[in-house]
């Protein structure tokens, strides 16, 4: 099985990594890059399916060539056999489609995959729309919001529990041949249940981040030449997406006042007290259908 | 008939039963697979800290792993010696032949480190066999076909069957007590021990302990300072920590209603500790487990089926006055274990494994060190309550008084004759009045004083690492009455008497005009030792793989 998994660069949100300007503008120069949180659930899906039946996962990306180390944090956190990095000039300010034309270009130069697994939005762009883009110019069943897998190698399908319109109170079973793409959920659980395949996780766990180390080794960077690509259709000419202006999101007001209390402040605890007293008194009727 | 996943060996847990087993397997290129629950071996693990090779046994762990005493030990115990207390008189006798008796070496050491440092050889070799060792796998019970034991079931995998399994689970092992081998009902045959790990930098244990870099101290401790509980205290140099522990017989903390951690405490604030302790204490973890009293429940037929069972799983623990060795034992085991299935196969008679493993234990001598027949033998006079009262009462008497000062050229001899120590009955005469007596008439004065303040119980909880298994807790109170299960509000060692924080609190349920003490569980903070499995009746399994504490020390 050939596995091809794509993966984004985004801004490190987390707190104490992010950084801000006063005017709530990301500041680029000052926060990390790191991998799409998100597309682990997609690394960790191509990884269940190498470990169940063998074969190679390939990771791609499009971006700038510091992208290289979060297709490093990919081989080492979760899994690859290799990386490719899709980089130029023309490839810039691409929206999603043009995106999506490159990726799916960069995917045809690696042959025809069996599976190709994107993870469910990233977390700069948050549009959710590069990976079915990608697959409607690759034109293979899709499947989104996918929570578990389990592919039938010699029937050539796969079969997968899907969160239906993303919510986790419904969940669905589709079916699909292969080859197909993938969107995985945050919520996509690998499922190991016999000694021998978490034997052989183990195994390919120690084998990547042995090759993370020396990850250039594994590492293909290609421009839109090698790809075959039109430069007119990538990068910012070939993205019919305008933004027309950026509003910062206003603050939240806050609906209620706040008084923090020491609970170990036995006056100012009787106060709390009292006044949890007075507001059930005031709503005497909730309170009386509450105990009910 | 289903088709399950096979290996030719299956071996439950990763200490160095487990281990020893696992790597005489792989010698015999048997395909073995290991599971162990923790995240990683030694995770789960406790021990004093003193691991022995003896000259007689058949395989020492040295012999199956050969870099152990450089990469995975602590110290070599070049020194040891037991103190006789008595309030704050003490009189002290060196041990070094007992300790040397049969032995090889011995080293101290910290499970977490040594175990892991196991896994990694463990897995290496098991994986050349094609199998293999996995962390994180909870093996919860034995898999029956046809009512014979084919296999194992756990919580995380498809049951796995195997053509020998070797339960080294431990105190606790849940296979043990599946095959009906083992049971969880008398707390006089069993120990429990609570310890104490000490950040001591080791240029101020060569200092404090007058030792080299290559050496190592022991001390044990007896005497009046436990409030009459049976049992006593030890403590053990490593590299740069100290391990400070107890360990009583667990009938005997119930009956008193000590509280473990007090006793520690008791042992840890004592002026003799002063000398070692300065006044700069700093406690790095505090841990608890169950000890099996082999004298009383080592199994002489270690096995049902295909299943063997070694080290503490089937009660190899030989905890003999100052002589206390368990993981030496549980690695014999293992191996021969091993080695009894490889030669039962070779002759075509796999059954007869068990059986030949067992003769094994009697042939290599295991057997007789841990069920001594002098033990046998004196414990129906010298455990009767009557025969204790007599002998407590002459020893306490002026003419006892004499006797031992008579000895007193004697005493240390005595205390290294490896047959007395094996002999010694479980009363409080050897453990409590005998030392009393000796440190009253031939002690001197300890002037240290000591400035030691233990942190609280709640502080030794709140500095354990859980990965809680939120909302579904591996152990259930069956009878919540008081009478039932009130014994594991002292005797559970995260556990006290009006403390909030435990495990098990006692609470006074009003109903309908009476009054009703009863018991309450939290499983949060429980360290998986077993004692409430002893002396409350619960239902009692360890938590799912990698979920509860997860000892960094051990």
């Amino acid at each position: 099985m050939h596995m091809v998994v794509l993966t984004k660069g985004v801004p490190d949100f987390r707190e104490g990594q992010v950084s801000f300007d006063e005017d709530g503008h990301l500041e680029r120069g000052k926060t990390p890059t790191v991998m799409n949180p998100n597309d682990r659930f997609a690394l960790e899906a191509a990884l269940q399916t190498r470990v169940r039946h063998g074969g190679r996962v390939s990771v791609m990306s499009m971006g700038p060539p510091g992208y290289k180390e979060v297709l490093q944090e990919a081989m080492a956190s979760v899994y690859a056999d290799d990386l490719h990095l899709v980089s130029d000039r023309e490839m810039a300010a691409a929206d999603t489609w043009a995106t999506a034309i490159t990726l799916s270009a960069g995917i045809e130069t690696l042959g025809e995959p069996d599976v190709v697994f994107a993870g469910f939005k990233t977390a700069d762009g948050e549009t959710g729309h590069t990976g079915p883009q990608t697959n409607w110019c690759l034109d293979m069943p899709l499947v989104t919001h996918v929570i578990s897998l389990d592919i039938d190698e010699d029937e050539g399908v796969l079969r997968a529990k899907r969160l239906v319109e993303g919510d986790i109170e419904e969940v669905e079973t589709v079916e699909t041949s292969l080859p197909a793409f993938v969107v995985t959920d945050p919520e996509f659980v690998p499922s190991y249940r016999t000694a021998g395949e978490r034997l052989t996780l183990k195994d390919l766990r120690a084998e990547t981040q042995e090759r993370a180390e020396q990850y250039e080794d594994f590492l293909t960077v290609r421009d839109h030449a090698d790809i075959n690509v039109d430069p007119d259709y990538i990068g910012l000419d070939g993205s019919p997406t305008i933004v027309s202006s950026v509003d910062p999101i206003p603050k939240a007001p806050a609906e209620r006042e706040a008084t923090m209390v020491n609970p170990s402040d036995s006056a100012a605890m009787q106060d709390v007290l009292e006044a949890m007293q007075s507001a059930l008194g005031n709503g005497g009727d909730v309170a009386a259908a509450g105990g009910d | 008939m289903t088709e399950h996943e096979h290996y030719e060996a299956l071996v439950v847990g990763a200490g160095p039963g487990g281990a020893a087993a696992a790597a005489t397997f792989a010698n015999y290129g048997i395909e073995t697979l290991v599971l162990e629950r923790g995240v990683e071996a030694g995770s789960k693990n406790v021990s004093g800290g003193l691991i022995y090779a003896e000259q007689s046994a058949p395989y020492t762990i040295d012999d199956l792993f050969p870099d152990f005493r450089e990469e995975a030990s602590e110290r070599p115990i070049t020194r040891y010696r037991i103190h006789n207390i008595a309030g704050e008189r003490v009189e002290s006798f060196d041990l070094s032949n007992l300790h040397e008796h049969d032995t090889e070496w011995s080293d101290s050491v910290l499970r977490r480190k040594m175990d892991s440092w196991l896994e990694d050889r463990v897995h290496e070799r098991t994986r050349e066999t094609g199998g293999g060792l996995l962390t994180g796998v909870h093996v919860t019970g034995l898999y029956r076909e046809d009512g014979k034991i084919v296999g194992v079931e756990t919580e995380e995998l498809d049951p796995i069957t195997a053509d020998v399994i070797v339960a080294a689970d431990g105190v606790n092992s849940e296979l043990a007590r599946d095959a009906g081998l083992m049971d969880w009902d008398e707390p006089d045959e069993w120990f429990q021990g609570v310890k104490a790990v000490a950040d001591v930098p080791s240029d101020v244990i060569a200092d404090r302990f007058d030792i080299g870099a290559d050496e190592g101290a022991a001390h044990l401790f007896s005497g009046d300072l436990f409030e009459g509980v049976r049992g006593g205290g030890f403590l053990y140099t490593n590299r740069d920590t100290l391990s400070l522990g107890t360990v009583f017989h667990l009938d005997s903390l119930v009956a008193e209603r000590a509280e473990p951690h007090e006793l520690l405490d008791s042992l840890l604030t004592h002026p003799l500790l002063a000398q070692w302790l300065g006044d700069d204490y700093t406690e790095l973890e505090y841990s608890a487990k169950l000890v099996p009293d082999s004298k009383k429940v080592a199994l002489r037929e270690p096995h049902f089926g295909r299943l063997l069972l070694v080290g503490d799983a089937a009660g190899q623990m030989q905890a003999q006055g100052a002589i206390i060795k368990g993981m030496n034992h549980a690695v014999t085991a293992g191996a021969l274990a091993a080695e009894a299935y490889a030669q039962a196969k070779s002759r075509n008679e796999p059954e007869k494994a068990g059986t030949r493993y067992s003769r094994k234990l009697r042939d290599e001598g295991v057997m007789k060190k841990l069920r001594p027949r002098g033990y046998e033998l004196v414990r129906g006079l010298a455990e009767d309550d009557g025969v204790t009262e007599i002998v407590d009462s002459v020893l306490t008497s002026a003419v006892g008084r004499a006797g031992i000062r008579a000895l007193s050229g004697q005493l240390g001899r005595v205390y290294n004759v490896p047959m007395l120590s094996a002999m010694m009955p479980d009363t409080r005469t050897p453990y409590v009045t005998l030392p009393t007596v000796i440190a009253e008439e031939l002690g001197t004065r300890v002037r240290e004083e000591s400035s030691v303040t233990p942190p609280s119980l709640e502080a030794r909880i709140g500095d354990l690492t859980y990965d809680t298994d939120i909302g579904s807790p591996h152990i259930t109170v069956l009878d919540n009455s008081y009478e039932a299960s009130g014994a594991a509000v002292t005797a559970c060692p995260v556990s006290a008497v009006d403390f909030g924080g435990g495990c098990y609190r006692e609470e006074v349920v009003r109903t309908n005009g009476s009054e009703e003490r009863v018991v309450s569980l939290d499983t949060q903070p429980c360290v998986e030792c077993g004692t409430c499995a002893v002396v409350a009746d619960t239902e009692w399994e360890h938590p799912r793989g990698d979920k509860g504490v997860e000892f960094k020390w051990g």
